[in-house]
């Protein structure tokens, strides 16, 4: 089988990801602007600061290890590499036979690890509480997001994204009482991970209520460049995983080309939906407690096993 | 001579003026006893200072003023020159434990007994043993920084430790410098290091002559400014002994409810978000934008600096400019009263107000919890009612109060002080009598004393004024009600999280430069 249409698509996808990731946190700004009665800033504000960014001189502090100066290099590697294996456009992926949701999951984590001991890193006690409460975050998000994923994966029979993607796509229009949890399950997952309001607050100045930016605090030219640019790819590539599971309409199917303008088209609308949705409950909710966070995620990986068991019920 | 204190055991002497202010001579070794009988009878501690009189033929002294049911009793301790010390009295009032320490720092008056003697203000910018507020100190002395050593309380266990935050922030904020000690998240111990505004306000104000000295009081605290100004003009003009035109104390009341409602829209909407409501912080700083560039139009500065000047006010407001006002204030306080609920409806914010940094009405009797704050926590003490000056004289406020003492009360609070001051604004608009805005105010005789004491918007502004020889200001003593607040913020974050404390920083909003000075 010739393979090149394949790579080509491939490397089209993930150039397409990482380079669009910007636009959509500009847009979901701007909504969020628009919903605050605010006159919005240019969707294209943070291409212009992670421009900003790379043309400035990185300072780094002396008692740092290389870990710190490793790390947004890593982190943006591996939203690059979930990029690729996300079917965003179509669902022939040659790297797509990698790595499954649960490999998926895990290049998550070790951007997460290498992230937290980055922050530590630093030495600086922000580094640390930042660094304590990400895992704190992650160690309740990642059974629900990956119990989310089975949900999905028993409907299919398969671990492999591309093929829940073809196989929910493929079947006749039905609802799926399993996935209508899994998916508000997900949702609070993907606002849990992406530093979100009502778990964080991506626009705080407060060093003491911050997560995930009181991990990068010390970081400053590039290497926040890279951070940024990595944390609006994780958004992207969230929201993607969140069509393919629940909303797979549109996708283009394997070797078609010509579904592809259709598949451009549907992808762009509902990343639009989608960001004005999450500008939505961004404007509607307020932050909660801290502590409140490990109800909330719990709460998300109840939902997961309850889509489960409603899908073996629902079956049987 | 009859006077309300007879039972603290002094002599005291009526101070001119329309404010209820008394003024006694007190031997140090009587200090304390006055104090206790004044706690007795619940009275507050409002301010301790130091002055310098060894200019005078005599040593130094120490002050304290006093707010009693009687109204203000200003005590004043001479004490010697070769060892000025004094009886402190941290144990009696606790506030007044730091006001002990900067009256050393500044002036070397030494406070006996059990107290904190650890620097405040000094922050290594001057040495010890200099003391910038005696008079024979060159205020242009320069002095290469120090090193600064600080002994921090140390808390000590398993899991225990040290959050240094400050005193540069992330956020265009004043600095100060916060050392929380937390187990995991939890708040454990919270102190905090102040001070780092300090610029020499004081000193500054003995170069000055007294009618300039307004200028100076507006910017102790940019916030409030207007109650500084008020509070500095009605000391100067009881030491001269002139009372401003009846029209201008109405302008004068207009002037410091405007204040008042332009920092509670602004300290609502950074309630909102500090819990990520940006919401509610657009909403509530447009109202405040709105009211800033309506104070800018009217009174020619959009924080209202400089309006009020010794003897009366600088400018005056018309009849159609007054309308006007009354118009914009009246679409300002519909709009608060729908965000308002809406604050009230939203589960999120309530849930992070309710029982956030509380502080219980018997703690915040015993630390002396004061103004905005110490209402939200059952303390009912609002000058406008307790001792009403002209215009508040004549009518009738209402005080605000809570019992709760969480931020949620500090919040209701607010907002109950801001739909009364737009009721005040518009009685006082349209009872402007006629009138000059400004009479002239003589030089006051050396020695001449005055006080002047306003209920701002944080809580009560207290300004000392003595007079000097030949026209000049003796000693100047402006005090912020953050001094008796600031000791408070460090127990109502016991028991709390660390992200809650802006949250609750917020919710008492205290100001740092006028605790500087």
């Amino acid at each position: 089988m010739d393979q090149a249409p394949g790579i080509a698509l491939q490397l089209l996808q993930s150039i397409l990801v990482v380079s669009a990731a910007p636009l959509v946190l500009g847009w979901v700004n701007m909504c969020r602007a628009w919903l605050q009665n605010r006159s919005a800033p240019s969707i294209r504000l943070p291409y212009y600061t992670l421009v900003k960014l790379f043309h400035k001189d990185a300072v780094i502090a002396s008692t740092t290890s290389p870990i710190f100066r490793v790390t947004p290099y890593v982190l943006f590697g591996c939203m690059w590499l979930a990029a690729g294996i996300v079917p965003v456009l179509a669902t022939d992926l040659p790297f797509a036979p990698a790595a499954d949701i649960i490999a998926l999951v895990g290049l998550f984590a070790t951007a997460r690890v290498f992230a937290a001991l980055a922050a530590m890193d630093t030495g600086t006690s922000f580094g640390g509480l930042g660094a304590r409460r990400e895992m704190l975050v992650g160690f309740l998000a990642e059974p629900a997001m990956l119990m989310t994923l089975f949900t999905a994966a028993f409907i299919s029979g398969s671990t492999q994204l591309t093929t829940i993607v073809e196989s929910l796509a493929h079947r006749e229009f039905a609802i799926y009482p399993s996935l209508a949890f899994a998916a508000v399950a997900f949702l609070m997952v993907l606002l849990a991970e992406n530093a979100r309001i009502p778990v964080d607050n991506p626009a705080t100045h407060l060093e003491l209520t911050m997560l995930h930016e009181a991990m990068i605090l010390e970081y400053s030219a590039r290497h926040l460049a890279l951070v940024e640019w990595a944390a609006a790819i994780k958004l992207v590539v969230y929201m993607t995983i969140g069509f393919a599971l629940f909303a797979p309409w549109g996708i283009a199917e394997a070797g078609d080309w010509g579904a592809m303008p259709l598949a451009l088209a549907a992808l762009a609308g509902k990343l639009a939906l989608a960001g004005a949705g999450l500008a939505l409950i961004e404007t509607f909710l307020a932050k909660m407690r801290l502590f409140l966070v490990s109800e909330f995620l719990s709460g998300a990986f109840l939902l997961a096993v309850l889509g489960m068991l409603t899908h073996f019920l629902v079956r049987g | 001579m009859t006077h309300p204190f007879a039972d603290l055991g002094v002599e005291a002497a009526r101070l001119p003026g329309r404010l209820a202010a008394w003024h006694a001579p007190v031997a140090p070794g009587a200090l304390r006893a006055a104090a206790e009988k004044a706690r007795a009878q619940k009275g507050r501690l409002v301010a301790l200072w130091a002055s310098d009189e060894t200019t005078r033929g005599a040593g130094y002294a120490v002050h304290v003023a006093l707010a009693l049911r009687g109204g203000l009793l200003w005590l004043t301790a001479a004490l010697e020159r070769a060892h000025p010390r004094y009886p402190g009295i941290a144990d009696i009032f606790p506030a007044a434990s730091r006001m002990q320490r900067a009256a050393y720092d500044l002036v070397g008056v030494h406070a006996e007994g059990g107290a904190d003697h650890r620097k405040w203000l000094r922050h290594g910018t001057w040495p010890g043993g200099a003391f910038p507020l005696r008079k024979d100190f060159d205020a242009a002395s320069r002095f290469d920084p120090a090193a600064d050593h600080y002994p921090f309380v140390r808390v000590e266990g398993e899991g225990v430790h040290e959050i240094p935050v400050g005193p540069v922030h992330a956020g265009t904020i004043e600095p100060g410098h916060f050392r929380f000690s937390i187990v995991g998240e939890e708040i454990l111990r919270l102190e905090e290091r102040l001070g780092y505004k300090h610029k020499g306000i004081e000193k500054r104000f003995e170069q000055l002559a007294p009618e300039e000295g307004a200028r100076l009081a507006g910017r102790v605290s940019g916030d409030s400014t207007v109650a500084y100004a008020w509070a500095y003009s009605m000391a100067l003009e009881a030491a001269a002994g002139v009372e401003p035109p009846r029209r201008a104390s109405t302008l004068r009341g207009i002037l410091l409810e405007l204040e008042r409602v332009a920092n509670h829209l602004g300290d609502l909407g950074y309630l909102g978000n500090d819990v990520a409501l940006a919401f509610g912080f657009f909403q509530f700083w447009r109202l405040k934008e709105k009211l800033l560039r309506l104070n800018a139009e009217l009174f020619g500065h959009r924080y209202l600096m400089d309006v009020i000047v010794p003897g009366g006010v600088a400018r005056d407001l018309g009849r159609e400019p007054g309308e006007r006002l009354l118009r914009s204030l009246g679409d300002i306080g519909a709009e608060v009263a729908t965000l308002r609920s809406i604050y009230d409806e939203h589960a999120g914010a309530q849930d992070r107000f309710i029982l956030t940094g509380q502080v219980v009405p018997e703690l915040a009797e015993r630390l002396g919890l004061t103004g905005l704050a110490g209402r939200a926590s059952g303390q009912a003490h609002d000058l406008r009612v307790d001792a009403p000056v002209p215009p508040y004289d004549e009518l009738q406020v209402n005080k605000a109060g809570h019992t709760r003492g969480d931020v949620a009360a500090r919040a209701s609070v607010r907002f109950d002080e801001l739909a009364e001051s737009l009721r005040l604004i518009a009685a006082l608009v349209h009872r402007l009598p006629a009138g000059e805005l400004r009479v002239a105010v003589p030089t006051p005789v050396a020695g001449a004393r005055g006080c002047g004491w306003m209920e701002g918007w944080r809580g009560d502004v207290f300004v000392a004024l003595e007079a000097g020889e030949a026209g000049t200001l003796h000693r100047v003593h402006p005090h912020d009600p953050s001094w008796r607040n600031w000791p408070l913020l460090e127990r109502a974050v016991l028991g709390s999280i660390v992200p809650d404390f802006p949250l609750i920083n917020k919710s008492f909003n205290l100001s740092y430069s006028g605790a500087d000075l």
